[in-house]
């Protein structure tokens, strides 16, 4: 029985290697070599170590990783592995029972309340469903970072929104005094995107980018994911299920099993590992 | 049993975690008020949402109970041939505690639902988590607003409904009953100097016509955002929270009222 699990797991992990490798061929984010050596010397942005949060039942166990500058770190597994949640610990929207959440070298588990808040601005997060202010139009949510944290005058509040808008390829005046309501999925996506990138972050946060969303419209998030990672080096930490989309962002991915990571390398690596389970997962490629 | 104690203890912790957060809430809530940044234009919008969009229900209300309470008291003064004193006996009631009460449980359902809803849908959608992530503290942007609009408007609101429903008993009064309008308001005059005065110049039923809408004020404010951030579990829980908010806030109206009365009586009315 085994046997033939492995057996059909090699099989499959044939497939499974050459869509990769074609997928990598094609649109690869995997930095060159020595951007990567260069980048493992300076010190983590983000740094999780030995995390561990249960809510009655186990969440995540000894959750560890680096996230250099300039990467992105794309964390799979399967629905309710506690992908989300190790979004909101780098956040500190949660606090770990035990280990350390260290952010540019800061330690952020025992900050208050409002030291949090500061550390988040350096932090843009795209939330699942957008989670855009439904109550405000586009401009203003975006602009909303901007008004509460920099003394910009208005026309560079707008200066800003509309460079924003452009970057994630929606038309200005189109979009800007409209609400979420009257948006599309896909286009309420980018919105998010925008307005987490607005105060210039240095991490970006992506809670399931591309769920939700059509083929061709998923092909777009992903696009302009890498295109903020090429063009302006954000570090970016991406929780996703697409694992199609993680080959084509991840500078490294984790994969995360049982509550913990069972799995933290680079997509050839991981397309290269023997373990079952990642054959399994990979799969669905 | 132990499995039962146990299950009480639980339950039990689990309440007064409840409480002890609500009454956090509360407390970060005040203390917002003092701190900045200011949301002034939020505090300004919620006015408006609480108060001037309440005052077509508080309107009706007041109307009403005032012509309602004329006509029934008319019928107990009329056995004692002391018709006359209907403007007092409108007055007495209206401004201490049916002025007060009526407006604050009108306010709990309309606005405290409103409140518990915008706020839950905020939660299950993660806009809470939004402002968290974009710097901003959830209870500053959403609760103080809603918590100084309510203190401001909830005292409003009781004036107007206190006007409305003497106005109402006046309405009753001379149509129904044949009593002169000057002989009416001359009553609801002596009810209000009737009971002493604050400082020598505030009527007593003032003061206490007056409290009694800050505190319902405050309940309406805290107790619709607490359940709405409290949120779970997707539009049902929206759904639950409203509810929750709506009799919370309702029943801690009514019982606060109680022993803010018994408190006010033995102060102001101390021998």
């Amino acid at each position: 029985m085994t046997q033939e699990l492995r057996r059909k797991g090699e099989r499959k992990s044939g497939h499974v290697r050459e869509a990769i490798r074609q997928e990598l061929a094609t649109d690869s984010a995997a930095m060159p070599a020595e951007d990567a050596v260069e980048a493992g010397a300076r010190p983590p942005v983000i740094e999780m170590q030995d995390v561990s949060l249960a809510f009655d039942v186990p969440i995540l166990e000894d959750i560890s990783f680096k996230a250099h500058e300039g990467e992105t770190i794309v964390i799979v597994g399967e629905s309710g592995t506690g992908k989300s949640t190790a979004l909101k610990l780098m956040l500190r929207l949660l606090v770990p029972q035990k280990g350390r959440v260290l952010v540019d070298g800061e330690d952020i588990t025992d900050l208050s309340f409002e030291e949090a808040l500061v550390v988040r601005q350096k932090m843009g997060m795209v939330f699942q469903g957008a989670a855009l202010f439904d109550s405000l139009t586009v401009f203003e949510n975006i602009a909303y970072p901007l008004r509460e944290h920099t003394r910009m005058s208005d026309d560079e509040i707008e200066q800003r929104v509309r460079e924003k808008l452009a970057f994630v390829d929606l038309e200005a005046d189109e979009v800007m005094d409209k609400l979420p309501s009257e948006l599309s999925g896909g286009m309420r996506k980018r919105v998010g995107i925008a307005r987490g990138m607005a105060n210039d972050p240095e991490v970006m946060l992506y809670d399931e980018p591309t769920s939700g969303l059509d083929p061709l419209t998923t092909g777009t998030i992903t696009r302009l994911i890498l295109k903020l990672q090429r063009e302006l080096k954000v570090t970016s930490i991406v929780v996703s299920h697409d694992i199609r989309s993680a080959f084509r962002m991840a500078t490294k991915i984790a994969l995360l099993h049982d509550h913990r990571i069972s799995f933290f390398g680079t997509p050839e690596e991981m397309s290269a590992a023997e373990d079952p389970y990642i054959h399994d997962f990979l799969g669905g490629l | 049993m132990s499995e039962l104690i146990l299950r009480l203890n639980a339950r039990a912790k689990s309440a007064v975690q409840t409480l002890q957060e609500y009454f956090e809430l509360a407390w970060n809530a005040v203390r917002f008020i003092f701190a900045r940044p200011f949301y002034a234009q939020d505090v300004v919008q919620q006015m408006d949402e609480i108060g001037v969009k309440s005052l077509g229900i508080v309107l009706l209300t007041g109307l009403f109970t005032g012509m309602v309470l004329a006509l029934q008291s008319s019928i107990q003064l009329q056995t004692f041939g002391a018709t006359m004193y209907i403007g007092r006996l409108v007055a007495g009631s209206m401004i201490r505690e049916l002025g007060p009460v009526l407006a604050g449980l009108m306010v709990a359902g309309r606005v405290g639902s409103g409140i518990a809803a915008q706020l839950g849908s905020m939660k299950v959608t993660e806009q809470i988590d939004a402002l968290n992530t974009l710097g901003t503290d959830p209870i500053k942007k959403l609760v103080t607003p809603r918590l100084i609009a309510a203190l401001i408007m909830l005292p409003v609101l009781t004036i107007i409904n206190d006007m409305v429903g003497i106005f109402g008993g006046n309405l009753i009064a001379t149509l129904m009953l044949g009593l002169p309008t000057s002989l009416y308001w001359r009553t609801v005059w002596e009810q209000i100097i009737s009971g002493g005065f604050v400082f020598g110049f505030i009527p007593n039923d003032f003061v206490q016509g007056l409290l009694k809408p800050l505190m319902f004020g405050a309940i309406i404010a805290i107790t619709a955002c607490f359940f709405g951030l409290r949120t779970t579990g997707g539009t049902e829980g929206v759904g639950q929270s409203t509810t929750k908010a709506v009799v919370t806030s309702s029943i801690l109206i009514l019982v606060s009222d109680y022993f803010l009365t018994q408190i006010l009586l033995s102060v102001l009315h101390a021998p």
